[in-house]
C-alpha cells in the first residue's frame, strides 16, 4: 500500500483539516476588523461547505478497505457514520453563527473541526492504539470548546471538570487497552478475539474489560461516570455543549460497540464455554450500568430547574437506552445504534440551538426564561417541541423509531427469539414514560399562557430570523427522518 | 378515499398555522371545512363499502428493511368508528364556535387528534396504528392545559401521562409481538394469521389489553378520565370521551384480542369482572358528583363498561354491540358533554348542580333543558335511541357467558336512570314546587351572579345539536344502517383465532 493510496482512503479527514486549516487563514488575513457577526458566518458558511464536500467525497468515491490492519477501516458502515457526524457538524456550526459567547470565531470552528477529524478517525479504527490515539484528538479540542467563554465562570468550571475526568478516564482506558495487550500480544481487534479462543472470564481479562467500560464510559456520559455531564451541559457555550452531546457520543458508541462486538463477542471467538461466559460477564456489566443510567438519569432530570442541566441528565439516560445496543452486541444492533445516536444527536444540537436563542433574549436558561416562548418566537418554539418529542420518542419523529429500532433489534438477539433481554426493553420503555414528564414540562413553560402579561412586542424584534430558520430547517430534519426512516436505515441495513 | 380523512385532517393543521394570527373567523371556518370534509369522506366511504371486505385503501412498504407499511384498510368495525371521528370532530368545532383565545393554534392541535384518530382506526399496519396511536395522544395535554378550566394543569398531565403510560405498555407488547412472530411484518392481518405461543400469549395479553384498556377507561385504570373531562375546554372532552376513548377499545380488539385469542381465554374473565365493576362504580359515583361535568364524566367510565363487556362475550351479537355502543357513547358523551360545558357553563359560569338549582335554567334555557332530557333519556338507555340497541346486545351476548354479571349491571342501569335523573332534576328543573319563592330568588340572583344576560343560543350550537340527535334516533331507530358493515366484519380471515377460540 503506497502514500498515495493511504491519501484516497482518508480523503475526507483530509479535506475537514484543509477547511480548518482555510478557516484558520482566511479568518487571519483577511477578516481583521469587521463586524463579528459577519465573522461567524462567514467561517460557519467554510466550515459546513468544507463538510458538504468530505460527504460528497465519500458518496461520490464509496471504498472498501482495511489498511495496515485495522489502522484505517474504511467500509460503507464507516462512511456512513462519518456522513452522520458531518451532518451533526454542520447543524452545530449553524445554531452557533449566532452565538456570542467568544470573539475568535475561527479558533472555534478550528478546534470544532480537529475534533471531528478524531472522530471519523475513531470510527475508523479497528486497532487498540489507534483507538487510543484518535480518542485523544477528539477529546483535547473537546476539553478547549467547553471552556471557550472567557466571561462565563462555569465555563471554566465545566472544561476543568470535563477534562479532570476526561483525563482519568482516558488513564482507565490506557491501562486496560495495555491489559488486553499483555492477555492476548494483538491490538487488532479481529486478532484479539481470535487470541481469546482459549481464554476464559480469567481476572486479568475481567480486569481490563472493567477498565474498558469505566474508560468509555465518561466519554458516554452512562451512571457511576456521568458526574460531569450535568456541569459542563450547564457551563459550556451552547454549541460546544451540543457538539459534546451529539458528535462525540455517536462516535463514541459507534466504536465502543464496535469493540464489543468484535473483540469480545463469543460468536466470533473461536467457540468454547469459556468465551461465552466472558461474553456474559461483560452484558451483564453492561446491563446494569445501563439500568443504573436510565433510572438515575431519568429521575434525576425530574427535578432539574435549568434547561441545560436537564438536557445533561436526559443524555445520561439517553446514554442508558443506547448501551442497550452495544449489549445486544450483533450488527442489527449496531445500526440501530447509530440511527438512534444521530438522530438523538440532531434533536440536542436543535434543543442546544434555542436554548442559546433563550439565553441570549433572556439571560439564563431557567424554566420561567421560557415562559411565552411561544409568542416571542413560534418558530423556535415550534422547534422545540419537535426536538422535546423527538427526544422523548413520540412518533412520527426520528426519535421514536429510534426507539423502536434499537428495542427491536435488542430484543431479536438471541437464540431463536427467546426474549432474553425483555426486562431491559421493559425498563427502558417505562423510563422514556418518566421523561415525557420532564420534556412535557418544559413544554409547558412554552406555551401556557403566562399568569401576567409578559412584554412581548420589544422582544421579539431580538430573535434573528437567521436563528429561527435554521432551527426550522434542523427541525424539518428530525421530522423527515421520523417519517422516513428508510433514508438512514436503508443504507444502514444493506450494509450488514 | 377513506385515506383522505386522515389528509385532510393534516392539511387542515397546516392551513391554520399558515393562516394570520388575528383571523379567528377564518380559523373557524376552515376548521369548519375540514371537519365537514373529513365526515364528508367517511360517509363517502360507507356509501361505497361492500359489507364483509377488508378494504385495502393503500399499501406500500415504508421501512422495507424492518417489514413495515405504510398500510391503510378498513373493515366495518373502522369504517363504523371513522363515521363517528367525523360527526365528534364537526360536534366539537361547531360548540367551540364562540372561542376567541388562540382559535388558530386551538384548532390546529384538535386537527392533529382527529388526523390522529382516523389513522389509527384505518390503520392495518400495528406500527402505523401506533404511531397515529401517540399523534393522538400529545395534543390533548395542550388543549386541555391551555384552553381547559378547573385544575387543568393537574387534570392535563395526569391524563398524559396515563395515555403514556398504557401506551408504553403497548409498545413494549408490539415489539415483543414483532419479535416472536420473526420480526419481518407488522401486518396485522397476517400477524393473525401466526400463531402466537401460548406462554408468551398468557402475559402479552394482558400487558396490551391493559394498555389499551387504560385509554378505555376501564376501571381501575379510569381515573383520568372524570379530571380530564372536567378540565377540557368543550370540544376537547366532546373528542376525549367521543372518540379518545374509543381508541382504546378499538386498540383492545383489533391489536390484543385478535393476535392473543389464547391470552384473551384466560384472562376474559376478569375483564368481564373489571368491566361491570366500572359500570356500576362509574354510575354510584356519578350520583354523588356535586359539579355537572363530573356527573358526565363518570358516566362516561360506566358506559365504557358496557364496551369491555361486550368484547369479551366473544360472540358476534356481544361484540357487535360493542362497537354499536362506541358510536352510540361516542355520539351521546359529546352531546351530553357540548350541553354541560358550553351551553350551560359558558354561560352560567358555573357547574355546581346546587347554584345550578337556584337559577331555573328550564325556563331560562329551554332549548338546552329540552335537548339535555333528549340526551339524557338517550344514555340512560330509552328504546329508540342507539344506547339501547348497543347496550341490550351487549347484555344479550353477555347473558349466555355470565348472567351473575348481567344482573349486577342491571343494578348499574338503574342507577344510571338515578344519576341522569338528578342530574337533570337539579340542573334544570331546579325548586320548581315553590314558584313564588324562587322567581324572586332567581331574579335576584340573576341580577347578583351576572349583570350580563344569558346568551341565546346560537345557530351552529342547535345544528350541532340536530345532528348530534339526529344520528343517535337513526341508529337507534334503524341499527341495521350500522350493524349491516358491522356483523358481517365479524366473519372475516382476521377474527379466525378468535372465532375458533370462543365459538363466534
Amino acid at each position: 500500500m503506497n502514500y498515495l493510496e493511504l491519501l484516497k482512503l482518508a480523503a475526507p479527514e483530509t479535506i475537514v483539516v484543509l477547511t480548518a486549516l482555510t478557516v484558520l487563514a482566511v479568518d487571519l488575513t483577511s477578516m481583521r476588523g469587521i463586524e463579528l457577526r459577519l465573522r461567524f458566518i462567514v467561517g460557519g458558511l467554510l466550515t459546513a461547505g468544507g463538510c458538504a464536500v468530505a460527504m460528497a467525497w465519500m458518496l461520490v468515491m464509496p471504498m472498501q478497505a482495511n489498511a495496515l490492519e485495522g489502522m484505517l477501516v474504511v467500509n460503507q458502515l464507516t462512511q456512513i457514520v462519518k456522513g452522520c457526524l458531518l451532518g451533526l457538524v454542520v447543524a452545530t456550526v449553524l445554531i452557533s453563527m449566532e452565538a456570542r459567547f467568544t470573539a475568535h470565531p475561527a479558533e472555534f470552528l478550528a478546534l470544532l473541526l480537529f475534533s471531528t477529524v478524531g472522530m471519523m478517525f475513531l470510527v475508523s479504527a479497528e486497532d487498540l492504539l489507534m483507538i487510543f490515539a484518535a480518542l485523544e484528538l477528539v477529546s483535547l479540542p473537546l476539553y478547549v470548546l467547553a471552556g471557550f467563554n472567557p466571561t462565563s465562570r462555569y465555563s471554566a468550571e465545566a472544561a476543568l471538570k470535563y477534562f479532570l475526568f476526561g483525563a482519568t478516564a482516558a488513564a482507565f482506558l490506557l491501562f486496560g487497552l495495555s491489559l488486553i495487550y499483555g492477555v492476548t500480544g494483538a491490538t487488532e481487534l479481529a486478532a484479539i478475539a481470535h487470541a481469546l479462543g482459549g481464554h476464559g472470564p480469567e481476572p486479568l481479562l475481567l480486569v481490563a474489560l472493567a477498565m474498558l467500560v469505566i474508560g468509555f464510559g465518561f466519554k458516554l456520559a452512562i451512571v457511576p461516570l456521568h458526574l460531569w455531564v450535568p456541569d459542563t451541559y450547564q457551563g459550556a457555550p451552547a454549541p460546544g455543549a451540543a457538539f459534546i452531546a451529539s458528535g462525540s457520543k455517536l462516535a463514541c458508541f459507534f466504536i465502543f460497540a464496535k469493540i464489543m462486538m468484535i473483540a469480545f463477542a463469543s460468536e466470533r471467538i473461536a467457540g468454547s464455554a469459556d468465551a461465552r461466559a466472558l461474553t456474559g460477564g461483560w452484558v451483564s456489566l453492561l446491563a446494569v450500568v445501563a439500568t443504573l443510567s436510565m433510572v438515575l438519569g431519568n429521575l434525576a432530570a425530574l427535578t432539574q430547574s435549568s434547561v441545560r442541566r436537564l438536557l445533561g441528565y436526559s443524555a445520561i439516560a439517553h446514554a442508558g437506552y443506547l448501551l442497550l445496543g452495544v449489549l445486544a452486541h450483533d450488527g442489527a444492533a449496531l445500526a440501530a445504534v447509530v440511527y438512534y445516536a444521530a438522530t438523538y444527536g440532531l434533536a440536542t444540537i436543535g434543543a442546544f440551538g434555542v436554548v442559546n436563542l433563550v439565553e441570549r433574549q433572556m439571560g439564563n436558561d431557567s424554566m420561567s426564561s421560557w415562559l411565552g416562548l411561544s409568542r416571542r418566537a413560534p418558530i423556535a418554539a415550534l422547534a422545540m417541541m419537535i426536538f422535546l418529542f423527538s427526544l422523548a420518542g413520540i412518533p412520527p419523529l426520528a426519535g421514536f423509531f429510534g426507539k423502536f429500532y434499537l428495542f427491536a433489534a435488542v430484543l431479536q438477539t438471541g437464540a431463536d427469539h427467546h426474549l432474553g433481554l425483555l426486562w431491559l426493553v421493559m425498563v427502558a420503555v417505562l423510563m422514556s414514560v418518566v421523561s415525557f414528564y420532564y420534556y412535557v414540562k418544559v413544554l409547558k413553560w412554552i406555551y401556557l399562557p403566562p399568569p401576567t402579561d409578559v412584554p412581548s412586542s420589544r422582544d421579539t424584534a431580538n430573535v434573528s430570523r437567521l436563528a429561527q430558520i435554521v432551527l426550522l430547517l434542523v427541525a424539518l430534519a428530525i421530522v423527515a427522518l421520523g417519517c422516513f426512516p428508510d433514508l438512514l436505515v436503508g443504507p444502514l441495513q444493506t450494509d450488514l | 378515499m377513506l385515506a383522505w380523512t386522515v389528509y385532510i385532517s393534516f392539511l387542515g393543521v397546516l392551513a391554520l398555522m399558515l393562516l394570520p394570527q388575528r383571523q379567528v373567523a377564518a380559523a373557524r371556518w376552515v376548521a369548519l371545512a375540514t371537519a365537514s370534509a373529513g365526515w364528508l369522506v367517511g360517509l363517502a366511504g360507507y356509501a361505497q363499502f361492500q359489507a364483509g371486505e377488508i378494504l385495502t385503501i393503500i399499501k406500500r412498504p415504508w421501512v422495507p428493511a424492518l417489514g413495515l407499511e405504510y398500510h391503510l384498510a378498513a373493515d366495518g368495525v373502522s369504517l363504523t368508528l371513522v363515521l363517528l371521528t367525523g360527526l365528534a370532530a364537526l360536534g366539537g368545532v361547531l360548540f367551540s364556535w364562540n372561542l376567541t383565545t388562540r382559535t388558530r393554534e386551538f384548532f390546529a392541535f384538535y386537527f392533529t387528534l382527529i388526523g390522529g384518530v382516523y389513522g389509527v382506526f384505518l390503520s392495518f399496519d400495528l406500527f402505523l396504528l401506533f404511531v397515529f396511536y401517540e399523534i393522538a395522544i400529545v395534543p390533548k395535554y395542550f388543549l386541555i392545559a391551555i384552553w381547559g378550566s378547573t385544575r387543568r394543569e393537574y387534570a392535563a398531565m395526569k391524563l398524559v401521562l396515563y395515555s403514556f403510560f398504557g401506551s408504553a405498555l403497548v409498545l413494549i407488547g408490539l415489539i415483543a409481538l414483532y419479535v416472536v412472530a420473526g420480526a419481518h411484518t407488522m401486518n396485522v392481518l397476517e400477524l393473525a394469521r401466526h400463531p402466537f405461543p401460548h406462554s408468551f400469549q398468557i402475559w402479552a395479553f394482558p400487558l396490551v389489553f391493559v394498555g389499551f384498556a387504560i385509554l378505555a377507561g376501564m376501571w381501575p385504570f379510569h381515573t383520568w378520565a372524570p379530571t380530564g373531562h372536567v378540565a377540557a375546554p368543550t370540544a376537547a372532552s366532546m373528542l376525549l370521551a367521543g372518540v379518545v376513548m374509543k381508541l382504546g377499545a378499538y386498540g383492545c380488539l383489533r391489536v390484543a384480542m385478535t393476535l392473543f385469542p389464547e391470552g384473551l381465554e384466560a384472562w376474559k374473565t376478569w375483564v368481564a369482572v373489571l368491566a361491570v365493576i366500572g359500570i356500576v362504580y362509574g354510575a354510584m359515583v356519578a350520583l354523588v358528583q356535586k359539579d355537572f361535568k363530573f356527573v358526565i364524566g363518570y358516566s362516561s367510565v360506566s358506559h365504557m363498561g358496557f364496551v369491555m363487556l361486550g368484547l369479551v362475550t366473544l360472540n358476534t351479537i356481544g361484540l357487535s354491540g360493542a362497537v354499536l355502543q362506541m358510536f352510540s357513547h361516542g355520539i351521546l358523551a359529546g352531546l351530553l358533554f357540548a350541553v354541560v360545558g358550553r351551553m350551560v357553563y359558558d354561560r352560567t359560569h358555573t357547574r355546581e348542580l346546587t347554584t345550578l338549582e337556584g337559577m331555573r335554567l328550564s325556563r331560562v334555557m329551554p332549548f338546552v333543558a329540552t335537548t339535555f332530557v333528549i340526551a339524557g333519556m338517550a344514555s340512560m338507555g330509552l328504546p329508540g335511541f342507539s344506547g339501547f340497541v348497543a347496550e341490550l346486545q351487549v347484555l344479550i351476548g353477555a347473558w349466555q357467558l355470565y348472567p351473575t354479571l348481567v344482573v349486577i349491571t342491571g343494578v348499574g342501569i338503574l342507577i344510571g336512570v338515578a344519576y341522569t335523573w338528578r342530574a337533570m332534576q337539579k340542573a334544570f328543573f331546579g325548586g320548581a314546587g315553590e314558584p313564588g319563592y324562587n322567581s324572586s330568588h332567581s331574579s335576584e340572583h340573576e341580577t347578583g351572579a351576572g349583570v350580563e344576560p344569558i346568551p341565546p343560543i346560537s345557530i351552529p350550537e342547535r345544528i350541532g345539536v340536530v345532528l348530534l340527535i339526529g344520528a343517535s334516533l337513526a341508529v337507534g331507530l334503524y341499527p341495521k344502517v350500522l350493524l349491516q358493515v358491522i356483523v358481517p366484519s365479524f366473519d372475516s380471515p382476521l377474527f379466525d383465532w378468535l372465532r375458533k377460540g370462543g365459538g363466534l
